[in-house]
């Protein structure tokens, strides 16, 4: 039973106060301020007229920006349907898997999850470069194969051209997708290992194909989990700075990219919050579809 | 294991050696196409990890082909004196981060847990909103704050100068500390406070003895997770940083942008180390809590 705070006035007291306190004055005052920011006006190099001008907000939605916007979203969108598409047998098995291989995969997932997102993106230019080891493979499986073609008497493929893996829309999906896999498989894991079994064994007893069970069967019943999984590998890969900073090319900047530039380089503050503002409701709108996607699935149980 | 006997089990189990030869219908896990999926994963995820481990190791600067077996790039982070010193101030950031977090995420959890207050979904939505608001967001809010509304004195001692970066770290850190703390104390049971109160206890010991060794568990993995949401920030701090409060993060990406070098490798393999000893830790400190309880 929850007491009301009447009861224990001096003990709410001592509980509340830190923590409401410093997420007022360390967390909603400075969201505050920006927000107000969006409204302002640069008068000055350091200076800003607190005008209550739109004008921020009308220039951000110019077909540039928006293109930005849409750009953004749509990255964001492939990574998640490729981490769902990577993520859903990963889970799977692992939620069917013998308990003490579960904790071990289990753990083996998180593991990358805890090491430093900057090391790991740094980890994939290496992989990923033209001098790197994907396309080092790619230029051994060429060369044997051009030898093997001389072999039999053809021509022989000719001098190995190295793909260019890097800095471009597929290194920042690549280094997305790598990133944020561990976000969409354990959600989707506690949904898979909370699931009855027996609807499973149910349908392939009636003569359905795996498949068709997990298309049919699983799916469905995992569905809160999957909408979960998709939020919360979706929401970061919307506002991702570090990974189109350091993996894309001149054309794959993301939304955060251009937020940073106006604040670091560009130095137009009111613009800049209107920005990351219409990112924060571009977040809050598919937290909001996903809890729209809860509720249904919940009145239907 | 002595009630399992008067639960009858209506039908007889299958003997376990028939399971063992052929992979059960649900045996996902033992069927070759899902464990390619799995294994291909797992390399995906940890093959870029292992090189980047392996050729900090590489006597070569082009970090490419292997010619043999070196210290000299540890040596050389070593003796790279901002490195050291970022990471040092990493460490400590993340340090106190843990600390205050810990401290304001439990309250926030028992506040949230035992109270009812006016207010109350109010307090709980924005609780939530450090956890969903996109990193770049808050970053440029604390850049903002920190530079306008409540400039951080600079030219402090150390570790003073860092205080703008452990603020900005725990307002993000400690509402995921009351989700797992909140969490724990779902399974607490309320008698053993109203018990505690009946034999005389204060509300302070009751608080102390009682309901912080039942929150320990949650603490633990609270503080573990704060730790390492520290450690691993790079936007948030990127913007809060000034010339001489670098951290680790910060540091290997100024570095990344003049070249790619082995140096950086070694720095990294040192980081991976540290967390993953530290993660392994805390995951046997947590573990080691039920057994206990049982015992």
């Amino acid at each position: 039973m929850e007491q009301t705070w009447k009861q224990a006035k001096a003990a709410f007291a001592a509980i509340a106060v830190p923590p409401l306190a410093w997420l007022l004055l360390f967390f909603l005052v400075p969201m505050a301020v920006v927000w107000v920011y969006t409204f302002g006006e640069n008068s000055g190099p350091t200076t800003i007229d607190f005008a209550g001008t739109f004008s921020n907000y009308t220039r951000a939605l110019e077909p540039l920006f928006l293109e930005i916007f849409a750009k953004s979203v749509v990255i964001a969108g492939i990574t998640t349907l490729m981490c769902l598409v990577i993520g859903f047998p990963v889970a799977l098995a692992i939620a069917f898997a013998s308990p003490k291989a579960k904790a071990w995969l289990l753990l083996l997932i998180m593991l990358p999850f805890w090491t430093n997102l900057l090391i790991r993106t740094f980890a994939l230019i290496a992989v990923l470069r033209e001098q790197g080891y994907v396309n080092f493979t790619l230029e051994w499986l060429w060369n044997n194969a051009s030898g093997f073609m001389t072999l039999v008497g053809l021509q022989p493929l000719g001098e190995y051209e190295p793909l260019t893996l890097l800095y471009n829309n597929f290194a920042v999906i690549v280094g997305l997708v790598y990133v944020h896999l561990p976000f969409m498989v354990l959600p989707l894991y506690s949904a898979l290992d909370r699931m009855d079994r027996s609807l499973m064994e149910a349908s392939l007893d009636l003569g359905a194909g795996h498949l068709k069970t997990i298309l049919l069967v699983v799916v469905p019943l995992a569905a809160p989990g999957i909408a979960s999984g998709i939020l919360i590998t979706f929401i970061p890969a919307l506002g991702s700075y570090l990974t189109p900073d350091l993996l894309g090319g001149t054309d794959s900047q993301m939304i955060a990219n251009v937020i940073e530039r106006q604040f670091k380089r560009a130095n137009d503050w009111p613009f800049g919050a209107a920005l990351s503002f219409l990112l924060m409701y571009l977040t809050f709108i598919a937290i909001a579809l996903q809890a729209l996607v809860q509720r249904r699935s919940d009145r239907r149980s | 294991m002595a009630d399992q006997g008067l639960v009858s089990t209506p039908t007889p189990r299958l003997p376990e050696k028939e399971k063992r030869e052929k992979p059960g219908p649900l045996e996902y896990m033992r069927q070759w196409p899902l464990r390619v999926m799995v294994g291909g994963t797992l390399l995906f995820l940890y093959l870029p990890l292992i090189t980047l481990m392996v050729f900090s190791f590489n006597d070569s600067r082009r970090n490419i082909v292997w010619e043999g077996f070196t210290f000299k790039y540890y040596v050389k982070a070593f003796e790279n004196e901002s490195l050291i010193q970022a990471f040092v101030n990493s460490l400590t950031i993340a340090f106190f981060c843990t600390i205050i977090s810990v401290v304001l995420g439990a309250l926030a959890a028992v506040m949230l847990w035992r109270f009812r207050f006016p207010g109350k979904t109010v307090v709980e939505g924005s609780m939530a909103l450090p956890i969903v608001v996109p990193e770049i967001c808050l970053g440029v809010a604390m850049l903002v704050f920190f530079s306008r509304v409540m400039p951080w004195p600079t030219g402090l001692a150390w570790p003073f100068n860092l205080g703008a970066i452990i603020i900005a770290h725990v307002s993000f850190a400690f509402p995921f500390v009351a989700t797992v703390v909140r969490a724990r104390l779902a399974s607490f049971n309320r008698e053993l406070e109203e018990a505690a109160k009946d034999l005389g206890a204060s509300e302070w010991r009751t608080f102390w003895d009682v309901l912080v060794p039942h929150m320990q568990p949650g603490l633990i993995a609270g503080a573990l997770l704060a730790f390492t949401l520290s450690l691993d920030d790079f936007v948030i701090t990127f913007f809060t940083a000034g010339p001489d409060t670098v951290t680790f993060p910060v540091k290997v990406y100024s570095m990344l942008r003049f070249a790619v070098t082995p140096e950086v490798n070694a720095a990294s393999t040192i980081l991976i180390v540290v967390t993953v000893i530290l993660t392994a830790v805390g995951l046997q400190m947590q573990n080691n809590q039920p057994k206990e309880k049982k015992a």
